[in-house]
């Protein structure tokens, strides 16, 4: 059947099984728009900045597993994506983001609400593509969504002039791709993987380091039945918690510069790291020169780059987490089958213990001001255990990295490896469309919930109950900590100055508001959050000059931790 | 240490700024780059020379087989691939140094593509060292221009690309 670009993009987004997509009109999305009105199948939701509406695909997708879709018109439209396509792209998120063009003929001519954006979003995507030509339409984007949930995944744009919305052509939409540039690699070969289980069963301090690779990849069963088999010790790092249940004796919690005492300490002193799905990052090892000095270090990536980039990798495996944790728990039954080994960690879990209970994640309580630490242990024990957590960034993020305890995958969305403030409240806005049963929750500073604060709108009028907890210390509270550690207490620019009635903002809005300072009021608020029907906004006025704790200083060896300062 | 390497890439809008971009945007130096059709449809082959320890140049083909539009990555380690580059070179020559000019040409077996009274172009081929090696010797003579194509390499022996 004949059709126009338009019509084609929408049947291709049906095709792929989007049902709900983020998106802005403007002057060359305008034919795509009224494409929409009449097409029942996609749910659209109309963000209040496409920078949430980035966001917020990339919260759809992090909570579901799918490819997120956003779109937006040319010029300002594609500018205001990039800040939410560089987010996806750090923590390798996978997303298909389309945008208008100007019409193909005046490509160049700096036309109005041209901007190149295939050439601005080249170093922050996976790949892109501007279309030229209606008929090449259904094929890329065919080729886009697949570029983007396989491999690694991760943001892919799709650029759109309005000509070719406008064109007919036939539609046909190919059944299977085929390139001969792209074929990751999946399958993890069968005798690096027998090696590694060799080293595995003769660790005498083993230690499994799980990144969002396990997430990403849907392997959270394969590395839980595989950590328990073989008694492996697990810690994540901030994108891998909920691959392991935290509640599980064999967590460590997360390592790095926020992490537990005992994840670190146990990096330290392990003699086998086996790092599946994660890539050393530089906030998780320290200085690398004295990273891990005692451990022969096995990697399971499916990117070849994240491979040897950062630290030196003993027995690399390149493939997916599901396919080589599978061929590992198949490989130790092989090995410890036809005995001859012999393990005994009870000494090196006996040490894991003890740093565990000499350095457990502690704050000290309070009866007068609230502790931050004290609003997320409340949030885990009030709310449901499948509840999923987007944070913002800073302060607050970390304190619900080390006190939330997440047992499942894909229940906390947070921006990692970019770390963007203003990600918290759309992400969870995203999540809240995909699963509208479920209980959301966005934890916030009080500076970047202003970053996306207009999302509140959006909520309302979609009736997404997110509930929006705003730990409010009156500070760009993170970079307050590093001006108290390390620049003399000279607090430059990072005090808030202006207080926010945050009540009467959500009031504003339609939504409703609670605030406190009281520590004995927290857990009524959070029951009475919890128990509204819409949006919600629950202000806790926190201890101001709270720290995270402990703290891997800059540059630092990972065992050098601040415990209290 | 230099190293040669060769990329074929599908011949898409704009994999030449993702190649060159990739080597930008990580502090990698590219020496010399040239890139054309080849033999086969729809594909490019691209030839850089750049420079860096085993590390960064592991990262670097890593890097470039990663990206979507590359086909292959032949890191021609020394030996293993003959290498080839045409430079195009202005020199003055006047009286006495006509003849010196053409003995030097003669000895590299390149040839004169263009004369005035003040001056010979010339047009050299051979291993960018045997380019660097006349050049070396035309230089005293006074060059006035010079335009080099960069290195092509290919691999030694009865394989095509494909083994
Ligand atoms: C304020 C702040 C503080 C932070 N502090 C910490 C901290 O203390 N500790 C910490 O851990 N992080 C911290 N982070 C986050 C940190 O910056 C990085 O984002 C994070 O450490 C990276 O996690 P990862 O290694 O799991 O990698 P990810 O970015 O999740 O990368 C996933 C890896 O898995 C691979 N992969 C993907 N899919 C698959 C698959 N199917 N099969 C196999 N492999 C796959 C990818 O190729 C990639 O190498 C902090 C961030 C902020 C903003
Ligand atoms: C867009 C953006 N700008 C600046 C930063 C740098 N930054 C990191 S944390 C932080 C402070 C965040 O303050 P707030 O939202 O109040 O959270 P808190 O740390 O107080 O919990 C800042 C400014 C950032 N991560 N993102
Ligand atoms: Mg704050």
């Amino acid at each position: 059947m004949k059709m126009n670009g338009a019509r084609i993009l929408l049947e291709c987004l049906k095709r792929e099984g989007v049902d709900t997509m983020f998106g802005y009109p403007g002057g060359t999305v305008i034919n795509i728009y009224d494409e929409l009105f009449s097409f029942r199948e996609i749910r659209h939701i109309l963000p209040r900045h496409e920078q949430a509406g980035v966001h917020a695909a990339d919260g759809y997708a992090r909570a579901t597993g799918k490819v997120g879709v956003a779109l937006a018109t040319s010029g300002p439209g594609a500018t205001n994506t990039v800040t939410g396509i560089a987010t996806a792209y750090m923590d390798s998120i996978p997303m298909v983001i389309i945008t208008g063009q100007v019409p193909t003929a005046l490509i160049g001519n700096d036309a109005f609400q041209e901007v190149d954006i295939v050439g601005i979003t080249r170093p922050c995507t996976k790949h892109n593509f501007l279309v030229k030509n209606v008929k090449d339409l259904a094929p890329i984007l065919k080729k886009a969504f697949y570029i983007a949930r396989t491999g690694r995944p991760g943001p892919v744009l799709v650029d759109i002039p309005k000509d070719v919305q406008i064109a007919q052509t036939e539609f046909d939409y190919p059944e299977t791709v085929e390139m001969r540039s792209y074929k990751p690699t999946v399958e993890g070969h069968p005798r690096q993987v027998e090696k590694a289980m060799t080293m595995i069963l003769a660790a005498r301090k083993p230690v499994v380091y799980v990144g969002g690779g396990v997430v990403l990849g849907g392997a959270s069963e394969e590395l839980t039945s595989l950590a328990r088999m073989l008694s492996l010790p697990v810690t994540t790092t901030l994108m891998g918690l909920g691959a392991f249940p935290e509640s599980d004796p064999l967590s460590l919690g997360m390592l790095g510069m926020h992490g537990a005492y005992c994840a670190n300490m146990a990096m330290t002193e392990s003699d086998v790291i086996v790092a599946v799905g994660a890539r050393f990052d530089d906030r998780v090892t320290g200085k690398i020169a004295t990273f891990a000095p005692h451990a022969k270090i096995i990697h399971v990536d499916v990117d070849p780059t994240s491979i040897r980039k950062n630290v030196r990798v003993d027995l690399p495996i390149v493939g997916d987490v599901k396919d080589v944790l599978g061929k590992m728990i198949r490989e130790a039954e092989k090995q410890t089958a036809k005995g001859g080994v012999e393990r005994d960690l009870s000494g090196w879990l006996g040490e894991i213990a003890t740093w565990k209970e000499t350095h457990p994640l502690s704050y000290k309580e309070s009866k007068t001001a609230i502790k931050p630490q004290y609003v997320i242990q409340k949030l885990r024990e009030l709310s449901d255990a499948d509840a999923i957590i987007a944070t913002d960034v800073g302060q607050h993020q970390m304190w619900t990295a080390q006190f939330f305890q997440f047992n499942k995958p894909r229940t906390l969305l947070s921006s990692g490896g970019l770390g963007t403030m203003g990600y918290g409240l759309p992400a969870a806005m995203g999540a809240q469309a995909a699963f509208p049963d479920r209980q959301v929750i966005t934890v916030c500073g009080d500076g970047g919930v202003q970053m996306n604060i207009q999302e509140m709108a959006t909520l309302v009028q979609n009736r997404l109950p997110v509930k929006i907890v705003i730990l409010n210390n009156n500070f760009l509270g993170m970079v307050r900590q590093w001006q108290e550690l390390f620049f003399d207490r000279r607090y430059s620019s990072t005090c808030l100055e202006l207080p926010i009635d945050f009540v009467k903002l959500a009031e504003a809005y339609g939504a409703k508001g609670f605030s406190t300072a009281k520590p004995d009021e927290v857990e009524e608020i959070i029951k009475q959050g919890f128990a509204e029907e819409g949006p919600v906004i629950m202000e806790f006025k926190i201890a101001r000059e709270e720290k995270v704790l402990p703290m891997v200083p800059a540059g630092a060896s990972l065992n050098e931790m601040v415990l209290n300062a | 240490m230099k190293h040669t390497i060769s990329v074929l890439v599908e011949n898409e809008f704009g994999v030449l700024s993702r190649v060159v971009s990739l080597f930008s945007g990580r502090g990698f130096n590219i020496d010399s780059l040239t890139v054309a059709p080849t033999n086969e449809e729809g594909m490019s082959r691209m030839t850089i020379v750049t420079g860096g320890d085993e590390n960064i140049l592991e990262q670097i083909t890593k890097q470039l087989n990663k990206l979507i539009d590359v086909i292959k990555v032949i890191d021609f380690t020394d030996g293993s691939a003959i290498d080839r580059e045409l430079a195009l070179i202005k020199v003055t020559a006047e009286d006495e140094s006509r003849a010196e000019v053409l003995r030097i040409v003669d000895i590299f077996r390149a040839k004169v593509i263009d004369v005035t009274p003040k001056s010979y172009t010339i047009e050299a081929t051979g291993s960018p060292l045997k380019i660097d090696a006349i050049l070396e010797l035309l230089r005293p003579l006074g060059l006035k221009e010079l335009v080099r194509t960069g290195a092509v390499a290919i691999g030694r022996g009865a394989k095509g690309w494909k083994g």
